[in-house]
């Protein structure tokens, strides 16, 4: 057995490791003994367990034979910080990659900060202070080798977990001096290394759990296992507007298998709601038993009566009532540059769209799950959640105990995609545990999970350019509206490149609950608005790359209004490098091209997406992506995210739509819900990242937007028409 | 409820549960093989995806009644220590993202590349039709597939 060497600051940290593995029978340890390796070198090596751990801070362990645990902080949605996160860490620390074990944290305020997965913000707010933990821990190693050699510490030098003294010639590993270093002071400021110095940062790194996914190790919140658990399950009215009246649940009850069948209410009164508890059915009918499929085949069998509290929507009014917000002007311009009126009244062009997008459901593929157990004044939480820090908050007010009685720990999440920003399924689990009294893991159905959503909104947003006689866009206006929020981000661009500019937010509220869905608003608005901008440029006889440079151009030199929020330097390096390597302008026979770019979560990302058609069904051959997201940490996990968010993003403008008839979602299974499938994902994506040394910005995110444009865009090319309306697959003119 | 005695994994397990139960469940709830994944319990996303009798079967919809003497294969029984050339070739190509789809896209795969050692694009599609991944890591699936061969 390994044991803990603790120092007394660090007893916050070894209080929350205990109450999150305390009795987990699912492992977040890897395995404590050295086995032979039979897998290839690029595996990485099995690692022999020391015989005790010694903590540098609450990061960073190391044990006497200089093998060091880095803690993940951030919770892993798929977006592969439990790998990246811990890289920036050993990368200060000056250790070899293949002597670190990761392992995810569970909820520490005490010891970390931002232990959330959203707005791609994982890496970009931790880089400063990951790099710092490293250091830390590296200048504490520093200061006990220089004490035991009682030399100088500016003379030491560290390489992959090794201390030297050169005029000396001593060395010594990191383990040795692991013991001392621990209760050596923790220092103010640290030096961090020159990004030129890096070894770990900037090198391909394979997934930490890798391994474990391709064995089907237990790793996911579905997989947790308990003595004594009971599985859960929710029966939610089934029309949004609706809520519960009367249960009988006597038949379900009687079935083998059930414990019990209960009525819950997350919300009552004096419940203290965090943003993050979005959940349109704070009242639900619950069966409690043995076995998952016990429980479904009761759920079946309940009857639960249910009545209307608000109005039940269906998609047609949606679209009417959208349709009626664009066509009026708004009380109060979101922001407005010049004279619009006037220079669309002299323009000797207009070009005027509408775009339009529905309802998404997220459809993770691990449908939503929480495990929980309250004992008197405890919860114990185990699950998937995007959002630990307000689920705590949210559980406490709910159960009325203190945050301090309530653990959290964050499972490895099968997708996450703001999902699981909205944790009222976590708060279900621990309301269903309290009220049966025993440890219960609550399972969604599918059905569940994509009929109780927090959807992206139904947008829709109309454009309106004007153009002088050479073509050059004068006046811009640009007015959206959802069913919850606006869609349209008036500081963005082409704000700041028209002398003429008028954005307009309208929203409508709906008791359909909807939340941030993968890059949200973005993932909707910047297709519309760059397949308008191709539209606009094919109007005023230009090539829609050279009519965005020269937009960029404008505001590098002479910027409309202070702002603009983006980099137009670096909005036109992507698209310039998206040209150069995709060889724009040069024809091949049977290809169709189309561009796009966009900015969000601070990075910057153009395509240009080649299509073929084949028996009338459009096939995308090649997509050549160029990414600034500034300093590349995993570049092999980067690519992955970058190619997984263009499959995304093209397989929910071609084909994903939830719509509702009278407050009912109309699909509620994958057979009705389409998402893209092996077939219909690109045969090919390249993708290239702009090296310029600047902080690491977002990248779970930012490849989806634009890349819906440059689909639309290439299929104009190859059918001649232009679509407007997603999913773009139910448009007549790729009916095949 | 009725006995069912199972060969998974070459191993003898026995269950005592209704003949209805699906093959998926019997083997999370039942027998602690949780790599086989829920995703729909409709047979569409493929996440449950197993062998029986080297067959792809997508267990959710598989009644533990049907199975009778057949052998299951689940993800945990292709390998002791993760060496099936279709882990490593999973492992080279570093193909996951979240990975939860995984376990059934690999099941997929390892039947493919049973009967052909070399598929084609197309032939990797059709095989793998069945299994969706939402964080939409199909390009490395078919990278990985391609290369299996030269680990077996």
């Amino acid at each position: 057995m390994t044991k803990n060497l603790i120092s007394q600051n660090r007893r916050s940290f070894l209080k929350v490791s205990a109450a999150a593995g305390g009795g987990m029978i699912i492992g977040f340890q890897i395995i404590g003994c050295k086995t032979e390796n039979k897998l290839p070198d690029f595996v990485g090596p099995a690692l022999d367990m020391p015989e005790s751990w010694n903590e540098m801070n609450a990061f960073v362990k190391i044990g006497e034979n200089g093998v060091v645990t880095i803690m993940s902080p951030n919770p892993e949605i798929g977006q592969n910080v439990k790998t990246s996160m811990p890289m920036i860490i050993a990368e200060e620390l000056d250790v070899d990659w293949n002597n670190v074990i990761v392992e995810q944290a569970g909820l520490d305020t005490d010891n970390f900060r931002r232990q959330l997965a959203g707005g791609s913000q994982s890496i970009r707010q931790g880089w400063k202070s990951l790099r710092e933990t490293g250091a830390k821990a590296r200048n504490m190693l520093l200061q006990a080798a220089a004490k035991e050699w009682d030399v100088p510490i500016s003379e030491l030098t560290t390489d992959a977990g090794v201390i030297s003294h050169k005029s000396s010639g001593k060395n010594g590993g990191y383990g040795s001096f692991a013991t001392a270093a621990a209760s050596m002071e923790i220092p103010g400021e640290v030096t961090l290394k020159d990004p030129k110095d890096f070894k770990i940062i900037g090198k391909d790194t394979r997934n930490v759990d890798g391994l474990k996914i391709a064995m089907g190790k237990p790793l996911f919140g579905l997989d947790i296992q308990r003595e004594g658990m009971l599985i859960a399950m929710i029966e939610h009215p089934p029309a949004f507007g609706m809520k519960v009246k009367n249960v009988d649940g006597s038949a379900a009850k009687a079935m083998p298998g059930i414990k019990d069948v209960v009525t819950i209410n997350c919300e009552p009164e004096g419940f203290n709601k965090q943003w993050s508890d979005v959940n349109a059915f704070p009242e639900l009918v619950v069966i409690v038993g043995e076995t998952t499929w016990e429980v479904m085949q009761a759920k079946k069998a309940l009857k639960v009566e249910w009545e209307e509290t608000s109005s039940l929507e269906s998609s047609n009014d949606h679209e009417s009532i959208l349709a009626d917000l664009v066509s009026k002007p708004t009380a109060e311009p979101a922001r407005k540059d010049g004279d619009p009126e006037k220079a669309f009244a002299g323009a000797e062009t207009i070009v005027e769209r509408t775009y339009n997008a529905p309802f998404l459901a997220h459809n993770t593929m691990e449908p939503m799950n929480f495990f929980a157990n309250v004992t008197e004044g405890k919860a114990e939480l185990v699950g998937p959640i995007q959002t630990p820090e307000f689920l705590r908050k949210s559980v406490a007010s709910l159960l009325g105990l203190e945050e301090d009685q309530i653990s959290i720990m964050m499972t490895r999440m099968g997708g996450g995609f703001g999902r699981r920003l909205y944790g009222h399924f976590a708060v279900e689990a621990a309301a269903i545990s309290q009220k049966v009294g025993a440890p219960v893991k609550l399972v969604y159905t599918r059905e569940d999970d994509m009929t109780q959503g927090t959807y992206r909104p139904a947008y829709k947003v109309t454009y309106k350019a004007g153009l002088d006689a050479d073509g050059n866009m004068i006046a811009f206006h640009v007015r959206g509206a959802g069913t919850h929020g606006s869609p349209v981000f008036a500081d963005r661009f082409p704000a700041g490149t028209v002398d003429h500019y008028l954005a307009e937010n309208h929203a409508k509220d709906s008791n359909i609950s909807t939340g941030a869905w993968r890059a949200p608003r973005s993932n909707f608005i910047a297709t519309a608005e760059q397949s308008f901008l191709d539209e606009v440029a094919e109007v005023a006889g230009k090539d829609p790359i050279e009519f965005r440079l020269a937009l960029f151009d404008r505001a590098i030199k002479n910027p409309v209004g202070e702002r603009n929020d983006y980099d137009p330097k670096r909005y036109a390096g992507v698209l310039k490098l998206v040209k150069e390597k995709s060889g724009w302008g040069q024809e091949q026979s049977g290809i169709h091209r189309g561009v796009s770019a966009y900015y969000c979560h601070n990075s910057y990302v153009a395509q240009v997406l080649d299509v073929e058609m084949e028996d009338g069904l459009p096939k995308v051959k090649k997509v050549y992506c160029a990414v600034d997201c500034g300093i590349v940490v995993n570049p092999e996990g980067a690519k992955n995210q970058v190619e997984g968010g263009i499959v995304d993003g093209i397989g929910h403008a071609m084909y994903s739509a939830l719509t509702f008839s009278n407050g009912t979602p109309d699909q509620n299974n994958f057979d009705r819900y389409r998402l893209i499938r092996h077939s219909e994902a690109p045969d090919e994506i390249e993708v290239f990242f702009v090296d310029n040394g600047i902080d690491p910005t977002g990248l779970g995110e930012p490849s989806l937007p634009p890349i819906g444009a440059a689909l639309a865009n290439a299929l104009y090319k190859a059918t001649g028409t232009r679509l407007y309306s997603q999913p773009f697959s139910t448009e007549e003119a790729l009916l095949g | 409820m009725a006995n069912f005695n199972l060969n998974v994994n070459g191993e003898n397990r026995q269950v005592d549960v209704d003949g209805s139960t699906p093959l998926l469940w019997v083997l999370r709830d039942h027998l602690n093989l949780v790599g086989t994944k829920y995703g729909c319990g409709i047979a569409q996303c493929g996440s449950c995806t197993v062998h029986v009798d080297g067959k792809v079967v997508r267990s959710c919809t598989t009644p533990v009644s049907t199975i009778g003497d057949s052998k299951v294969t689940t993800i945990e029984g292709l390998s002791e220590d993760g060496t099936h050339p279709v882990q490593v070739a999973w492992l080279e190509h570093d193909v996951p993202q979240c990975g939860y789809c995984q376990a059934g896209q690999i099941m997929s795969a390892v039947a493919l590349i049973n009967e052909n050692k070399n598929p084609t694009d197309e032939q990797i599609a059709n095989a793998l039709q069945g299994n969706i991944c939402r964080c939409g890591t199909y390009i490395r699936i078919k990278a990985a597939v391609k290369s299996a061969a030269k680990y077996s």
